[in-house]
């Protein structure tokens, strides 16, 4: 059966102006990107209205793992600067504890993050030979994972290496939670976005510790310039023997273990 | 907490509530129908297999329903979906998921609904001349009002499709390839970090994809009150079969190659396969979705067993293997998030019922490309009966 077809009056593109007309269409879908696209955060040479430079600084941490008591005050003042939900599995810092028996057996915990410090523990049957607290903390790592991965650029780098998380570009994703190599980021609940340490940076542009360094009895965590020769961060590195976690991923951590244990992980 | 007493061993507190859950499972494994049944069809039109045919535009619908959906889990996962256009608006083209958008808008319209219209605009065209009322004007306007059939446009058309077909097979390859580089590409995670990932991800969604094809023909030709083709079924079967070699090979390589290669990881990994994985992983991936499919087709394609038992136990086999794909998925990825970055612990999923990211909502999703699939073959019947006499 045949049926009979108007003949159209419009000539039919040929292979060449549809390929062009495909191509372009390609091209256009990125139009947005180039029109809307904003301000480059990375090198950008800004000052704070107090005269802060973040050009002018680059930010380390020194932890001395022997110094640490695991009192966990450092959660605690944490999740109360900067508003880390109370409840458990969220935190921006927490404490370790190592606990290393003789026949090897090794015991790490950390109920609440230490947030409530450490309770003494039913006294252990084995014998303990070795006992220590480790803090940890967001890297701010400088060659940063979850900057890499994070879809839309709302995590990344100022230029005093700390990795911050834009909340008004956050879309949830939480891929740059999984990238994380040391569990650093969580969800907010209520915001709903990627969150983690800052290094306090609202304390940090007035020139004041972070939170954790500040009520830290005994010193443990030492914060500062890791480019001034004279900053006491460089004379701690210089003084101990230093370790990163995890090196081997060479996302190259900008928090320094002293007194760090093989065992840490 | 009732969560922590499933939790063994040590893990880092931010570590204990899985980040992506089961709407992230759905995610890679519609995709991966999506580009399984793209990837039937063009082997269907580049070799111009004879037996298959009947199949041809039923896998592009298939393929176009799927990826319609395709988008939604991972939307809905989101803490903020209304901020997602972000990732049109700036990109960070460092990432791999900020390519999810342009992959996703190339693949719709620059190969599937471009070949889609190819290949049935003259059928439409002609369909409707006779139709009237809505239909027709929906069909007219799907046309974008083109009413010209000559014979030079249908060579025009050929020619379209053909060189859709060879653009949208590496399409396919890359939407998929990409879903796998997604969890391929996280160093951190000993379980994901793999270059095979995102092939191991291909070879099962091409396998995923074929069954599918394979079920919905099964279903849908009875229903339709016509005989199935038993040429075209055992067609299918045994591209079915030979990609599960394929695959099944490909995932060995993979498994072989960690523990080869074992680092520190391997305690837990392996702790993480024998116990919270052993069920889904061993049992249903393996077992029921891969071996028992592979043998029970060889079985009946050795014995030549009658066409009956064969219809049966293809179904069945096609079926088996949607479960053990899924398993799959949900082992890359619930199973890559149970045990902890500090290697010494292990954490537990516990799945809501209720909510955005629940049990309810999967369902939801994975119903959804069912019901765009049959309004589909409403609006573009594939039938070959239906293709007007050239
Ligand atoms: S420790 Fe984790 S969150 Fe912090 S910078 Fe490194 S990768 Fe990012
Ligand atoms: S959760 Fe937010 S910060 Fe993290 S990768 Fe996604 S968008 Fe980026």
């Amino acid at each position: 059966m045949k049926y009979k077809v108007k003949e159209s009056s419009k000539k039919l593109p040929d292979r060449r102006t549809f390929i062009q007309t495909l191509g372009s269409s390609c091209v256009l879908l990125l139009v947005p990107k180039f029109l809307f696209a904003r301000e480059n955060k990375k090198g950008a040479a800004w000052t704070y209205s107090n005269g802060y430079a973040p050009s002018e600084h680059y930010y380390g941490m020194g932890i001395d793992i022997s110094k640490c008591i695991g009192c966990g005050r450092c959660a605690n003042a944490c999740k109360l600067e900067n508003d880390v939900p109370r409840e458990p599995f969220f935190f921006r810092t927490w404490v370790e504890r190592y606990r290393i028996f003789e026949d090897g057996e090794v015991a790490i915990d950390s109920p609440n993050g230490a947030a409530d410090g450490f309770k003494p523990g039913s006294a252990p049957e084995k014998n303990l030979v070795r006992n220590f607290f480790v803090p940890k903390i967001c890297n701010q790592c400088d060659k940063p994972p979850c900057v890499q991965v994070c879809p839309v650029g709302a995590t990344f780098k100022t230029p005093d290496g700390v990795v911050l998380v834009d909340s008004q570009y956050c879309i949830g994703c939480r891929y740059c939670i999984q990238a994380c190599p040391y569990g650093a980021r969580y969800l907010h609940p209520e915001k709903r976005v990627a969150d983690k340490c800052t290094f306090c940076y609202h304390r940090i542009v007035k020139e004041k510790l972070p939170a954790c360094v500040e009520v830290c009895p005994t010193q443990a965590r030492i914060f500062g310039e890791l480019e001034k020769k004279a900053s006491p961060l460089v004379r701690f590195m210089r003084m101990n023997k230093i370790s990163v976690l995890k090196p081997s991923l060479n996302t190259e951590p900008k928090v320094y273990y002293a007194n760090f244990d093989m065992e840490v992980r | 907490m009732p969560i922590l007493k499933e939790v063994s061993g040590y893990i880092y507190p931010n570590e204990i509530e899985l980040h992506w859950g089961i709407l992230i499972v759905v995610y890679p494994y519609l995709t991966g129908l999506v580009a399984g049944a793209f990837i039937l069809a063009s082997l269907v039109k580049i070799f111009n297999v004879r037996e298959v045919q009947a199949t041809y535009r039923m896998a592009l619908l298939t393929a176009l329903a799927f990826l319609i959906v395709s988008p939604l889990p991972l939307l809905t996962h989101l803490g903020h979906p209304e901020k997602s256009f972000e990732i049109f608006l700036t990109p960070n083209t460092k990432s791999a998921m900020a390519m999810f958008g342009f992959v996703y808008a190339w693949y719709l319209m620059a190969v599937l609904l471009l070949e889609i219209w190819f290949d049935y605009r003259r059928d439409i065209i002609l369909w409707e001349k006779k139709e009237s009322g809505i239909k027709k004007w929906f069909h007219k306007l799907i046309t974008l009002f083109s009413s010209d059939a000559s014979e030079q446009s249908l060579t025009f058309d050929r020619k379209a499709i053909k060189l859709i077909t060879i653009i949208g097979i590496p399409s396919a390859f890359l939407l998929h390839g990409y879903v796998g580089f997604i969890f391929g590409s996280i160093k951190a995670n000993p379980w994901w970090s793999s270059v095979l990932m995102p092939i191991v991800f291909l070879f099962s969604a091409i396998v995923s994809g074929i069954a599918l094809v394979l079920l919905i023909y099964m279903v849908v030709t009875p229903m339709r009150g016509k005989e199935i083709d038993m040429a075209c079924l055992n067609k299918l079967a045994s591209y079915l079969f030979y990609v599960m070699i394929i695959d099944f090979s490909l995932e060995a390589l993979d498994f072989i190659h960690r523990i080869y290669e074992s680092e520190e990881s391997i305690h837990i990994l392996s702790e993480l396969v024998m116990g919270k994985l052993f069920v889904s992983l061993i049992v249903i991936q393996l077992l029921i979705g891969m071996i028992v499919p592979l043998l029970a087709i060889a079985g009946v394609k050795l014995f030549k067993a009658p066409d009956e038992l064969r219809k049966q136990v293809y179904f069945l086999s096609a079926l088996l293997v949607q479960v053990g794909i899924f398993s799959t998925r949900w082992n890359v990825v619930i199973g890559g998030q149970l045990f902890s970055k500090s290697f010494s612990g292990l954490t537990a999923y516990k799945m809501t019922f209720l909510g955005l990211e629940g049990l309810l909502m999967s369902l939801f999703l994975l119903l959804l490309p069912f019901i765009i699939l049959y309004v589909l073959f409403r609006v573009l019947p594939p039938w070959e009966e239906m293709r007007e006499a050239q």
